[in-house]
């Protein structure tokens, strides 16, 4: 095992070491991989991070080179101003791809950008103003001559120096509030969404974001090569970044200069070797290219750099050592009325009736335990009260205000917070990290205070407060592991820690027991206790009985879809009709 | 530009159109039963109209060995995976269908580039030659994967694109290729001439909606077939064999590909890395269609068909352009109408 602090030190003096004593026609294959590092670092991002791709990142490069190519050779304008241009453009186009694209599912982006990119390098090749299929040549050079001189390893340099501060910044981006976020985007949006995260916003700044990292990409080739044409911005090109980002393994930020290594020099391997062997009639390369791809899809879905990551020794996240820090919790309202109100609540599935004409209310402070046999419309409730799911007819009232159609980050904002019948963790983030994410809300800062490391102060808090409650739920053994490991117990356990962290008036808790030992049972329990004792109020879904009856105040039966009885246990356990329904011979 | 000339752009329009609508057709079928977005759906164009141009002039094309190999990579599939439960009943189905049938189809080819055969009956083997590719290219990419996400189903079908494109460059070369239509006759209607050529495409595309239409809506053995894209463990416990389906719609989708491929090469000139382009024109009429809605599908290929038309009558140069950047006002319009599927979880 290495520390990850010296592999990273011992990788730039090795990269160093190369770009100053290799031959020079190295030194352009070590540029041209440091340029395609930093587009496909924004592949892995959306790909492997996010769950959403791009089929057009190489048009983005173009816009980046074409537009400072335009400027600088056609208007003689400065590089600077063409820079200014680059990411004005890149960015832009790909913010407005995706304000268009995400509201529809991700593969709409795949298809999209496709179709876009193709679209695009038709343009480049057509429009004679911007020299058509020839291009444009004669870009100026950047007004620092020295960074051309010697085969040009300074400038080979400078590429490297933004590629590694670009993914330097990504990496601190992921490890940050917005960051976990997009971590949850693969497997948990509504997870992520009920905890006040604007998901459809989100995956629009991070492809900007790598949108503006492909025009940079763009902007250094223009001027490191002096020449544009439409060639490189191409279809070809833009699978091939995505291969980058596959080969080199999707999930891992670092995985981008792998795998822009690999394919790169796999090209160039199949370029020089295939024509020997095959002859030069077919692209033989491309067809070898894509068989391994096939192949590690297949075999080895996360890439190379798994593999390595595991030699690598990552430090575990700092928790500030203060226990508390806990987040300030709503002060009761002063009205007289009701904590949550259902009236006449119903939702249809097509014909079928979930949840049909169900009235009840709870009380701020208590815990009302909401029961029925499979079926009988419970989670379909949950889902209705944090707007997951909209109403069908009827109204949720939450303090005297309507909730129901104001959309799950409200919900979540004004108070209220959710575990989930399914788990819905993020297996590959630690369990702070994972509890981490109740902590949304409670902080302000952004991806680019992220990259600056801006966000320290802010992060320390959201930690600390999502250790104070992982410690509260007795999971502190477990902290820094990947919650995915953990048993599904647990897991549901970690659900309830995320859900205390924003320090809720209102805790939904979707059959939080299930999978719990009898001890573990017992300290839930009593933790959800001292909650309602805190003032919590706690509306829970649950099948064990004896769990729920010695806890609850009150308790809301379902059969099909409609309330059956409502009391207090003592009322329940002798309603005539609930143990024909429900409890049977258990209540005897 | 006056009626008459706008008659005759819209009957060229949607003469592509019709062809585009059965590649969309293609598309969304083959998505509806395996969630694959088939990309590699052109290749299947390029491999019969080329296929298709080769035989008419007296030569065997490289196909045949593209499908021999597949036919054995296959074979060896089912072998490895049959092997353990020494399943003699599966070892001779694939052997029949992945080595007797394309040896059977090779040898007929073969023959076809020998002697001098009628169009039609060169049209009949160029499809044959592609059909099988389809349910071989499921079994050997996707059927290990079928459990995968969209994107990364997705991201294989490229890499199926790669090797095709890489070896219909070597099956074909750089060159271009046009052939005779099938139907040479054609009649004129009220100033405008029809070719029979283009009557032919209306024909096929007619049928094949219409069949697509009967076995989707109308049978139950369609509705199966969707079923499993939904829920493909739900749809085996109902019974249904989700990797036949699998296979079915390949199969389908290969034969409507081939299809346009013999009819377009009499329209217009197709090369070897044509299918690209050609499959992404379906793909927009089957994005109009939101991907799962054949109607809306096929009314989006034809438009689509249209607009290249007409924008290649203005302003020949950005035909290309101005119809994959159509593709924006389309999600445009799509995300403004579908509000509702923020929420939706990629898988």
């Amino acid at each position: 095992m290495i520390q990850r602090r010296t592999a990273f030190c011992t990788g730039l003096a090795a990269l160093a070491l190369c770009i100053a004593i290799v031959p020079a026609f190295y030194v352009n294959l070590i540029a041209y991989i440091g340029l395609y590092s930093l587009v496909a670092v924004g592949l892995v991002l959306l790909t492997g991070v996010a769950g959403v791709t791009s089929f057009g990142q190489a048009a983005f490069v173009g816009i980046g080179a074409y537009a400072t190519a335009a400027l600088t050779a056609l208007l003689g304008w400065s590089p600077w101003m063409g820079l200014l241009a680059s990411l004005a453009f890149s960015g832009v186009s790909a913010l407005v791809l995706g304000l268009i694209t995400f509201r529809l599912s991700g593969h709409y982006l795949a298809l999209g950008t496709m179709s876009w990119g193709l679209g695009l390098y038709y343009m480049m090749g057509n429009f004679e103003a911007l020299g058509g299929h020839t291009g444009i040549a004669g870009v100026p050079r950047l007004p620092w001559q020295w960074l051309y001189a010697h085969a040009g390893r300074a400038y080979c340099a400078l590429i490297w120096v933004v590629a590694v501060a670009f993914i330097v910044a990504v990496e601190r981006m992921l490890a940050s509030r917005k960051g976990r976020a997009i971590r949850a985007l693969k497997t948990g949006q509504q997870m992520a969404e009920s905890f006040g995260v604007n998901t459809y916003w989100l995956k629009v700044q991070i492809f900007t974001l790598t949108g503006l990292a492909a025009g940079l990409s763009g902007w250094l080739y223009a001027h490191y090569i002096g020449f544009v044409n439409p060639t490189p911005f191409g279809i070809y090109f833009s699978i091939e970044y995505l291969f980058m980002a596959v080969l080199g393994g999707a999930g891992y930020v670092w995985g981008a200069v792998v795998g822009a290594t690999a394919i790169t020099l796999l090209r160039h391997l199949l370029q020089d070797l295939l024509p020997k062997v095959l002859g030069s009639a077919g692209n033989f390369d491309i067809v070898v290219l894509g068989a391994i791809l096939m192949f590690v899809l297949h075999r080895a879905r996360n890439g190379i750099a798994p593999w390595l990551a595991r030699r690598i020794h990552a430090p575990r996240l700092a928790v500030p050592s203060r226990l508390s820090r806990l987040m300030p919790r709503r002060p009761p309202g002063a009205s007289g009325r009701p904590l949550l109100e259902l009236e006449h609540v119903t939702r249809r599935f097509g014909g079928l009736v979930a949840v049909n004409d169900l009235s009840f209310s709870m009380q701020e402070g208590e815990i009302l335990g909401l029961i029925g046999p499979n079926g009988a419309g419970k989670s379909t409730t949950f889902n209705l009260i944090t707007n997951v799911l909209a109403t069908s007819a009827g109204s949720v009232r939450y303090r005297g205000r309507r909730i129901d159609s104001i959309g799950m980050r409200a919900v979540a904002r004004m108070g209220i917070a959710r575990t989930f019948q399914h788990v819905q963790i993020v297996p590959g983030m630690t369990v702070l990290e994972n509890v981490a994410l109740g902590a949304y809300l409670h902080g302000g800062k952004g991806l680019a205070a992220a990259a600056l490391r801006l966000d320290r102060a802010e992060e320390a808090g959201l930690l600390a407060a999502a250790a104070a409650q992982i410690r509260r739920v007795g999971l502190e053994e477990k902290m820094h592991e990947p919650a995915g490991s953990l048993a599904l117990g647990q897991q549901r356990l970690v659900e309830v820690a995320r859900a205390l962290v924003p320090a809720p008036s209102l805790l939904l808790l979707d059959e939080p027991a299930a999978g719990l030992r009898h001890l573990e049972k017992q300290q839930l329990a009593s933790l959800l206790k001292n909650l309602r004792a805190e003032g919590v109020s706690i509306l829970l879904v649950e099948h064990d009985m004896d769990f729920v009856m010695n806890l609850v105040d009150n308790l809301v039966v379902m059969s099909f879809g409609q309330k059956l009885a409502c009391g207090t246990p003592r009322e329940i356990r002798s309603n005539p009709a609930v143990i024909e329904a429900y409890l049977g011979g258990e209540a005897a | 530009m006056d009626a008459s000339i706008a008659a005759i752009l819209l009957q060229d329009g949607l003469t592509n159109g019709a062809i585009y609508m059965l590649l969309a057709l293609a598309l969304v079928l083959v998505f509806s039963v395996t969630r694959v977005l088939f990309l590699p759906q052109g290749e299947f164009v390029v491999f019969g109209a080329l296929g298709f141009a080769l035989l008419l002039k007296g030569q065997l094309p490289g196909t045949v060995w593209l499908l021999l190999t597949f036919g054995a990579m296959t074979a060896v599939f089912d072998v490895a995976a049959a092997a353990p439960r020494r399943r003699a009943a599966v070892l001779l189905r694939t052997a029949a269908l992945n080595l007797a049938l394309p040896s059977a189809i090779a040898a007929a080819a073969w023959l076809a580039s020998r002697h001098p055969v009628p169009p039609s009956l060169a049209a009949l083997i160029a499809v044959a030659l592609v059909v099988p590719l389809g349910p071989m290219i499921y079994r050997i990419g996707f059927m290990p994967m079928a459990h995968a996400s969209i994107l990364t189903l997705m991201i294989i079908g490229v890499t199926v694109h790669f090797i095709l494109v890489g070896m219909s460059l070597f099956f074909f070369g750089p060159e271009g290729m046009r052939a005779e239509p099938l139907v040479g006759a054609g009649f004129v209607f009220g100033g405008l001439i029809i070719s029979g050529q283009s009557l032919l495409v209306y024909a096929v595309a007619a049928a094949v909606a219409a069949g697509l239409y009967l076995l989707f809506e109308r049978s139950v053995y369609g509705k199966a077939l969707r079923a499993t894209a939904v829920n493909r463990t739900g749809a085996r416990l109902a019974g249904i064999r989700t990797h036949v389906a699998g296979k079915l719609a390949f199969g389908l989708a290969a034969a409507i590909g081939a299809v346009c491929g013999v009819l377009m090469v009499s329209l217009t000139t197709v090369y070897y890395d044509s299918g690209l382009a050609i499959g992404m024109r379906g793909f927009i009429g089957a994005v109009i269609g939101a991907l799962v809605s054949f109607p809306g599908a096929a009314a989006g290929a034809l438009a689509v068909g249209a607009v290249e038309s007409f924008v290649s009558f203005f302003y020949s140069s950005m035909k290309d352009a101005a119809l994959f950047l159509l593709i924006i006002p389309i999600l445009l319009y799509l995300s403004m109408s579908r509000p509702g599927a923020v929420a939706g979880e990629e898988e």
